[in-house]
């Protein structure tokens, strides 16, 4: 199994280092919505910067002691993004009399409890491995969840997507992301080598047997039951997109993409053909602009003003409470982007957008390091599908392509989309922290299942 | 496996690329399409609330920004609204801008491109962004005479102008409305003012029926009948014109009578000094048969008629006679010669023609605003006297003029007269039905170096009515104007 020269080093303070910039950051913008919309510093204020600084230097302190060698960088740039997040929120709130905020802070609390649960009780990110089939039927489950009546919360903003329990709503396709994401990287951990090996060989494709191209196929089904069911295009795209890149990486076949791609276009061109809601989405995503889509129920209202408010925001920003992000629908959700960009602008969202690709290449870098295939698929398939997920609701809120409901992951209101990334967080710190720690064999638990595969030799190039 | 987590690794920062790429497209390269977007109502709420620059008439605020305690931080108060409220028009946050706030609202607001540099200052300084002021050209006492002069009740317009700059002097009409109601931060409110405003007959909430409002011009139109005449080479000053009491159409049932209140009737040829002084029918509509439609068409345009393009720096309605989409036939030519049927012109277009007579046969651009200047008073830009167009040549104007005076001192215009002063003039009297007309007045003084233009419309009034209006309330602002 090929390895990078890692220096063995815990860097622990220095992320100790980062994590106070990160809170100092986050008290600052919370600060500054206050300033700014004319609000005291009231004790909320104090008390929601505190319980941000006990849980981000708990999770610090946990790590310490039970993931020494984890990346130093992820956990402060996510309390950065969570504490930009819950200052756009309670911004909002004052705009327009919600309680958003103290939600937000709640399940803001109850994610990073998760995850420092997670990190606590995880000895190893290879026991997952144990858990292949427990988890692709906890997705099924999952996915099955809202269309269930009873505790369906029905039709919401287009897409059945939603669970209500009592007061409490919750999407369970988030969390069905990261159990997904552990149903392929056992899957194909333990199968590569009959994928690899067997099939015939057309040309330079090598293509995959019929039987190993079966959890494609499901993978496939699993993407348009969600369309074509949930009417949720954007987690579609997310669940074939995290199942390509996981069986690119698992058999370093680039046939697989090709495969894929077709396997999208033919989904992508039925789906435009036979949804009128898919045909909708594109149709308004292509003439957003014009007055009569604007005005139309389910039109364009949505993106298009979002896309003023960035605009108004410019390059630099209008400040804090300075512009009317309230006017754009699910400000504080789906559109967060452009909230942020329209008050801290061009230069604000940059520095968002730099620190989710800070996040995503350190995810990349801990399926580079760690060792066992499992890991390395796990690791690259949550930051994969993190990318992808950001880079559907970024590119849709400015209009790059249509806009579909996926969250922003640690910005956006909503607790179940704060619970699955946190949780994410501290999957990847796990791995990178094997990645890191200095090989001890001994370490390594004893494995029920098939032996280390063996990686060819690779020509070794710095890590990006 | 990790040449792969690389390549995908560079599918993800592609997918990042991307999106830098459209954050730059939309919060930079397409920042002034999206503001400029007739959807978006963002900028006008960001300023709605703000500090605007004052509109000033005789350095007296007309419409200024005053401070207020709610979280909307200034709001827009108008100085004697009924006065001008058909200048400034308002600036409401649930209806939008018109009037000079909508057409200088970049200067009033501190956006326009020449403030980029203030708002790096105040970038900088941290002062608050303060917008520029607006001077109009208008002179208030002026201003107030003639709105004066308009009888409550009746309504009309009045345009007063100088016609070598093309300076709005005076501009009113009536009924007007206290703009203030509109400009109200109240939702509930705006609502109320708004329906009971929209029901006043003859209103115009959104600029002044000056400018805004099409009439049928009646006799007025004869002079460009007469400049096309001249212009043609086919009649010379001395002409002698068919004057029948009616003209008739061969196959046609229509007929057209002379003009029944004046001397017209008396003869049965015409020269053109008698045709005007008694503003008879039959000898213009006889030139225009005889020139056809498109010399008449070309002779309007010429003074302004069909240009949709002319701002005051509001957008001026464009006055129609119609050109070769509007193939018209002879009754129709020949009722539209006069000034009725399907010719129809907005006071402003009538007092710029008149203008272009008096100012040797060039028409100036008119202009309402005469200065913009920074906070600090730093005068940003400054009326610059334009040509608009040369409408006739200098010979033909000066004869117009000639026989414009002969109407007021021999003619139906006489209460027009100054005395001591020379006025050139003429009356219009475009029968609407049921014995209502469109009264006018349009002339200028003195005819040897004319200073003023003064051009009055009293819309659907009876022919006693509008005389009592016009001419005599000419003869009034020539002399508020004049000094005399």
């Amino acid at each position: 199994m090929s390895q990078l020269l890692t220096v063995s080093k815990p860097r622990r303070n220095t992320e100790l280092l980062l994590l106070v910039l990160a809170l100092a950051m986050s008290a600052m913008a919370n600060g500054l919505v206050n300033l700014n919309l004319g609000r005291s510093f009231d004790n909320d204020f104090y008390i929601q910067i505190a319980i941000l600084t006990v849980l981000s230097v708990g999770f610090h302190v946990v790590l310490r002691f039970k993931a020494k060698y984890a990346d130093p960088v992820m956990l402060p740039v996510v309390v950065a993004l969570n504490g930009l997040g819950l200052a756009v929120i309670h911004r909002l709130d004052i705009a327009s009399g919600d309680t958003a905020g103290t939600r937000q802070w709640m399940w803001t609390s109850l994610a990073a409890i998760a995850a420092i649960a997670v990190v606590w009780f995880l000895r190893d990110h290879r026991i997952l491995r144990r858990y292949t089939y427990i988890s692709l039927l906890a997705s099924v489950i999952l996915l099955i969840l809202p269309l269930v009546p009873g505790i369906s919360a029905g039709n919401v903003n287009g897409a059945t997507v939603w669970i209500a329990i009592g007061p409490f709503t919750f999407q369970p396709g988030e969390i069905a992301k990261i159990t997904l994401a552990m149903f392929f990287a056992g899957y194909l951990s333990s199968n590569r080598d009959l994928i690899l090996l067997a099939g015939k060989k057309i040309g330079p494709l090598q293509l995959p047997r019929a039987q190993d191209l079966a959890p494609m196929i499901v993978a496939w089904l699993a993407s348009v039951g969600v369309l074509v069911f949930q009417r949720d295009l954007g987690t579609s795209i997310l669940f074939f997109g995290l199942f390509m890149v996981m069986i690119y990486v698992a058999t370093s076949r680039i046939s697989w993409i090709f495969i894929g791609l077709a396997l999208i276009a033919v989904g992508g061109v039925a789906a435009y053909q036979l949804f009128p809601h898919v045909t909708r989405r594109i149709d308004v995503w292509v003439h957003a602009l014009n007055p009569e889509y604007i005005g139309a129920a389910g039109g364009s209202f949505q993106v298009v003003e979002g896309l003023f408010g960035l605009a108004n925001g410019g390059l630099m920003g209008t400040g804090f409470g300075q512009g009317s992000p309230d006017n754009v629908p699910l400000a504080n959700s789906d559109m967060i982007i452009a909230s942020i960009g329209e008050e801290l602008g061009l230069v604000g969202l940059f520095a968002v957008i730099s620190l989710y690709a800070l996040f995503i290449a350190r995810g990349f870098r801990a399926a580079l390091g760690t060792r066992d295939a499992f890991g390395k698929l796990l690791a690259v398939g949550l930051s994969f599908a993190f990318a992808l997920q950001c880079f559907v609701i970024i590119g849709g809120v400015t209009r790059l392509i249509p806009l579909t409901g996926l969250t922003t992951p640690f910005l956006a209101a909503g607790g179940s989309s704060l619970l699955a990334n946190w949780i994410i967080l501290a999957l990847l710190l796990k791995i990178s922290d094997a990645a890191r720690r200095p090989i001890d064999v001994s370490a390594m638990p004893p494995s029920s299942e098939t032996p280390p595969t063996i990686e060819p030799t690779q020509k070794e190039v710095p890590a990006p | 496996m990790n040449q792969a987590i690389r390549n995908s690794w560079i599918v993800a920062i592609a997918l990042f690329a991307l999106l830098f790429g459209s954050i730059s497209y939309v919060q930079f390269f397409a920042v002034d399409s999206l503001n400029a977007n007739p959807n978006n109502n963002r900028q006008l709420e960001m300023n709605f609330c703000g500090n605007r620059g004052p509109i000033l008439v005789d350095g007296q605020a007309i419409a200024e920004s005053v401070a207020t305690k709610t979280d909307c931080k200034f709001q827009r108060k108008y100085n004697d609204p009924l006065l001008y409220a058909g200048l400034t028009g308002f600036f409401s946050k649930y209806s939008g801008q018109y009037g000079v706030e909508s057409a200088m609202k970049d200067e009033l607001t501190g956006t326009s491109d020449s403030a980029l540099f203030d708002r790096i200052a105040q970038a900088f300084t941290g002062a608050q962004p303060q917008g520029r002021s607006v001077e109009l050209t208008v002179d208030s006492k002026i201003q107030k005479l003639a709105y004066d002069s308009i009888p409550d009740g009746i309504g009309g317009s009045i345009v007063v102008m100088n016609p070598k700059t093309g300076a709005i002097i005076a501009m009113v009409s009536k009924p007007s409305y206290d703009t203030n109601l509109l400009a109200t931060h109240n939702k509930a409110d705006f609502d109320e003012s708004m329906a009971s405003l929209v029901g006043i007959p003859g209103i115009n909430l959104f600029g002044s029926s000056a400018y805004k409002q099409l009439y049928a011009p009646g006799s007025v139109f004869k002079i460009i009948d007469t400049a096309a005449a001249l212009e043609s080479g086919k009649y010379k000053k001395d002409s002698i014109l068919p004057n029948p009491a009616q003209l008739t159409f061969p196959g046609i049932e229509y007929t057209l009578p002379n003009y029944a209140n004046g001397q017209c009737y008396t003869q049965d040829k015409a020269s053109f000094a008698f045709a005007l002084e008694n503003s008879c029918n039959t000898p213009f509509a006889s030139i225009a048969l005889d020139l056809g439609q498109d010399a008449i068409t070309a002779q309007a345009e010429k003074f302004g008629f069909n240009d949709n393009s002319l701002t005051l720096p509001d957008s001026v309605v464009g006055s129609r006679f119609p050109g070769s989409e509007g193939k018209l036939d002879a009754p129709a030519l020949a009722q539209s010669a006069i000034g009725q049927r399907d010719v129809l012109s907005t006071p402003l277009e009538i007092a710029m023609m008149t203008a272009a007579i008096a100012n040797g046969g060039k028409q100036m651009a008119p202009n309402l605003v005469q200065t913009v200047r920074t906070p600090e008073l730093k005068t940003v830009s400054s009326l610059k006297p334009e040509v608009l167009r040369q409408s006739t040549t200098p010979e033909i104007a000066a004869q117009i003029t000639d026989w414009m005076v002969s109407v007021v001192d021999n003619g139906i215009a006489s209460a027009a007269a100054v005395p001591g002063v020379e006025v050139a003039g003429k009356t219009g009297t475009a029968e609407l039905g049921d014995g209502l007309n469109n009264s006018w007045f349009t002339g200028f003084a003195p005819a040897n170096d004319p200073e003023v233009v003064v051009t009055i419309v009293m819309p659907e009034v009876d022919v006693a009515t509008g005389a009592q209006f016009t001419s005599p309330n000419a003869s009034k602002l020539f002399k508020a104007v004049l000094k005399k």
